[in-house]
């Protein structure tokens, strides 16, 4: 079943298109990371697909139109956005009452026992935490919900390499149970890479790729080409390439790996090289094409 | 664009999700609120307890008073009953003062530092969230300020009488001159005829404010009216939306009470609560409370963090 289904989704802030007529599909179990530039529409794609704001065209988050239905989606869905919105006023201990007041899905032992693995004091107020343990804070209780999709918005924007570490690992091995559906959207591409199942990558609010990595990584070939074999690798059409350290290196979109391999040396593009050629070309050719 | 009627779909929410009633996720919001504005509950007691400190250091006269009181034969109320009219007083006005102030940061608070995105990321409808906030001014205040008057009468009393019987005198003449059970029962009754249903507009006014403001609620809260009313009288040299709102501010005392006192509590005052039912400003207030929130709950929707 379809946990994310949008068609022509478009979403406009006054003359700018935040979103240009989106069509995704997010099955249940996935792992999606939603990758693209500033301003390219991951917020807004969020924001739609949580209730946040109206927009046009159809779209239908587990079964519900997210923007009549807010209230019965957080139901089964749940949220952390880029920057920590736990209310700064809030103790803990107030924070866990409250949840389990207010979520029927929400588990109380289950956070605690997150909570216990950390330097969080119940007693204290959320201003008086550090950044990364408001994060640690807001992912043990989005963990305790036992919800079928999750949604990140940057969520480790602004912690350091170690708490975003922690924040995946803890993500993989305590939630994900291969059930619930998980929507990241992030610019620390690297560091998720491992992570996913699905890849979109979004740009000027449209989408530009949407492929399982499995898929992804079938297609997407990079080869160090040997020096004398340059031209030859050149006829077959390469999307992209570079030179560095005095190698070239090519970028081959659904070429066979085995004509690959007598070229050169075959890899598989990381995320962000790939993010760089496929995005970064189209911003280049967009402003070459304004001037 | 997809639309819909102001979400009706808390109402379907308890029969999908049983394990958590509509009641029950109420109850934790008006907590919530709460927690978060301490003022509601500390402002009446803070208050309380620094006139009480006052009337505590002023029953040194009162043996005086109760025997310049006797002489002249009937009890005269004035004068000792006039401390407890200003614990009613006080409160109103605390009542009203936090009211306001709550009302316009209510919604607006939460939009500038950003926790509306986790509210958001709850089950909890925008129609609750306004009405949980709509309770603190129209519920939770009056029967708190009214609870704490009423003790504080009590313990006014309680000391009083100690002073006077030591002094040889009869605590039963005080208690009798004072009848703080029908001044209690008035209190109640003018809090909710006065200051709960009269000024409810006023109150959803300052919560749809906080709700669409995008700086500076206050002021958007009363220049505009004021600047109304100046421009009515510029341009038509009338009063009538001034009036309005004096009315409105004022109350309208002739429905509610047959009054004989010149205070809301003189145990002299008689009740008319049918006449006031039957009187179209309270119904027009009500219409236009309700028509209020609707527009807060709808902006409640549409704004995202300032």
């Amino acid at each position: 079943m379809a946990c994310i289904e949008a068609r022509g989704l478009r979403k406009a802030y006054g003359a700018n298109m935040a979103l240009d007529g989106v069509d995704l599909r997010v099955d249940e179990g996935r792992i999606v990371g939603l990758i693209g530039p500033n301003g390219a529409g991951k917020t807004t794609l969020i924001n739609a697909v949580l209730g946040l704001i109206s927009y046009e065209g159809q779209l239908r988050v587990l079964g519900r139109d997210p923007w009549s239905e807010r209230d019965r989606l957080m139901n089964d869905a749940c949220f952390i956005s880029d920057v920590a919105v736990l209310p700064r006023w809030m103790r803990v201990s107030q924070l866990l009452d409250y949840m389990a007041g207010v979520h029927p899905r929400f588990n109380r032992p289950k956070a605690e026992g997150f909570l216990a693995k950390t330097s969080i004091k119940h007693p204290s107020k959320i201003r008086e935490l550090s950044k990364g343990m408001v994060t640690q804070l807001h992912l043990a209780v989005v963990m305790a919900i036992d919800a079928r999709l999750l949604v990140l918005d940057e969520p480790t924007l602004g912690l350091d390499i170690i708490y975003r570490k922690q924040f995946f690992d803890s993500l993989l091995n305590d939630y994900y149970d291969g059930n619930s559906t998980i929507l990241l959207a992030t610019h620390q591409v690297d560091e998720i890479e491992h992570v996913l199942t699905d890849l979109v990558f979004m740009d000027h609010g449209r989408i530009v790729l949407q492929s399982t990595m499995e898929e992804v990584e079938a297609r997407y070939q990079e080869v160090i080409v040997h020096p004398e074999r340059v031209a030859e690798a050149r006829a077959l059409k390469p999307i992209h390439e570079r030179q560095a350290l005095g190698r070239t290196i090519m970028l081959f979109d659904g070429v066979g790996h085995q004509k690959l391999a007598t070229l050169g040396e075959v890899r598989t593009p990381s995320i962000a090289d790939l993010f760089l050629r496929i995005i970064g070309d189209r911003a280049g050719q967009a402003q070459g094409a304004t001037r | 664009m997809t639309t819909n009627a102001i979400d009706n779909s808390v109402l379907h929410q308890a029969a999908e999700s049983a394990p958590i009633s509509l009641w029950r996720r109420f109850y934790w919001n008006v907590r919530r609120e709460l927690w978060e504005n301490r003022l509601i509950y500390l402002a009446p007691l803070g208050v309380a307890a620094v006139f009480f400190a006052g009337f505590a250091v002023s029953t040194i006269h009162l043996p005086q008073m109760m025997r310049a009181a006797m002489k002249l034969g009937a009890m005269e109320r004035h004068g000792i009953a006039t401390p407890y009219d200003i614990t009613a007083g006080l409160m109103m006005l605390v009542m009203m003062i936090v009211g306001t102030f709550y009302c316009l940061d209510a919604l607006y608070g939460e939009r500038r530092d950003r926790s509306i995105l986790f509210w958001k990321s709850l089950p909890v409808s925008d129609t609750m969230t306004v009405l949980s906030k709509a309770c603190i001014p129209f519920v939770v205040l009056p029967l708190l300020v009214f609870a704490v008057a009423v003790a504080t009468d009590f313990l006014m009393l309680l000391l009083s009488s100690a002073v006077v019987a030591g002094s040889g005198q009869s605590a039963g003449a005080l208690w009798h001159a004072l009848s703080l059970p029908r001044v209690c029962e008035l209190l109640l009754y003018h809090l909710i005829t006065g200051h709960v249903l009269w000024h409810a507009p006023f109150y959803a006014w300052f919560l749809l404010v906080g709700a669409w403001a995008r700086r500076a609620p206050f002021v958007w809260a009363f220049l505009p009216p004021s600047a109304l009313c100046f421009l009515e009288k510029i341009a038509f040299n009338t009063t009538y939306f001034l009036d309005m709102l004096k009315y409105r501010l004022m109350g309208n005392s002739m429905d509610v009470v047959m009054a004989h006192g010149a205070f809301p509590t003189d145990p002299m005052t008689e009740m008319t609560p049918l006449r006031y039912l039957a009187s179209p400003g309270l119904w027009t207030g009500i219409f236009f409370t309700a028509a209020l929130l609707m527009v807060a709950v709808r902006l409640r929707r549409v704004r995202g963090p300032i």
